[in-house]
């Protein structure tokens, strides 16, 4: 498993999911957004978190627009994989890879703490350490995490099982009091039609050491590491 | 030529941004506001003279990037 993590003005979170694949066992190479090429043999193309272009316009926006997401989207064709982690997950929005858009959260506030998901499918390169139903423990920092799509797209998501993970509680009851912005059906992360690309709001890559309180996000990269 | 473009939220989105703004109004004391939602206004100055080309141009710079047509609309105005 070779993934390029891709490093945008404003990117933050490229080193700390470089670590986390690494860790799992993959080979991490470095892309930067005004590359016109992916890097040879790339398998995983990993668009962090942070905060691009200062979120300007709209978050992912300037981003999604920069010269390496037309070998992102090349890649995605191709059915490579593709991981976006919350501005990531904008950023693929944005680019029209997901669909649907990463509003600002419900209440206003930028939201940065711990928060349990539910895992809705097990089959797929980014999931199969995990089992359905599972509950995981991992953290959120975003200020626009609430994912709205017209009801057309989200009965397609729904119908098709392309909801990854959706916001619960430490019981793994799935309820508006467990969904921290607002999200439409408590989704946290959505797949694309062939499963390939995953965008998700969640940072899997801060829960990968019990040094730091716990190693619930670890699944996700072992997943792709095997992949 | 100068340019102003408006990309407002469709219809039926929900915009808390705005339902903030329309609380804090209300919460001055303002009388008479109904509902608030935010928008964003680019003043842009496009090479063309040509009316027709700097339409085009703006619609290219609206579809691509100044809105996200899935939760935005755009509205163009050119200067006399």
């Amino acid at each position: 498993m070779k993934a390029a993590v891709i490093t945008f003005p404003g990117s933050n979170r490229d080193g700390d999911v470089t670590r986390a694949l690494r860790q799992a066992g993959a080979t991490v190479v470095s892309a930067w957004h005004a590359d016109h090429d992916l890097p040879a043999g790339t398998d995983l193309a990993v668009l962090p978190g942070g905060f691009s272009y200062g979120d300007y316009l709209r978050c992912g926006a300037i981003a999604s627009r920069a010269p390496i997401m037309d070998a992102v989207r090349a890649h995605a064709a191709r059915g490579g994989l593709v991981l976006g982690i919350c501005n990531g997950f904008q950023i693929l929005c944005e680019s029209g890879l997901l669909p649907g858009v990463l509003m600002r959260n419900a209440d206003l506030h930028f939201i940065c703490r711990r928060q349990h998901l539910k895992v809705a499918r097990a089959d797929t390169a980014f999931t199969n350490r995990y089992h359905v139903g599972q509950v995981i423990d991992v953290c959120i920092a975003h200020g626009e995490g609430n994912y709205v799509c017209d009801e057309e797209t989200l009965h397609e998501l729904e119908s098709e099982g392309r909801v990854a993970f959706r916001y619960c509680d430490a019981a793994g009851n799935v309820s508006r009091a467990a969904n921290p912005n607002g999200s439409l059906n408590d989704i946290a992360g959505v797949f694309s039609e062939d499963l390939n690309v995953l965008g998700m709001m969640p940072h899997p890559e801060n829960l990968i050491d019990d040094l730091v309180g716990g190693t619930d996000g670890r699944g996700l990269f072992e997943s792709l590491a095997a992949a | 030529m100068k340019a102003r473009v408006t990309v407002t939220l469709k219809q039926g989105v929900l915009d808390p941004q705005g339902k903030a703004i329309e609380g804090g109004l209300k919460s001055l004391g303002i009388e008479g506001i109904g509902a608030v939602r935010q928008g964003k206004v680019f003043d842009i100055e496009v090479e063309s003279a040509d009316k027709a080309k700097a339409e085009s141009v703006l619609r290219d710079a609206c579809e691509r990037l100044l809105a996200n047509t899935v939760i935005e609309n755009y509205r163009i105005e050119l200067a006399e």
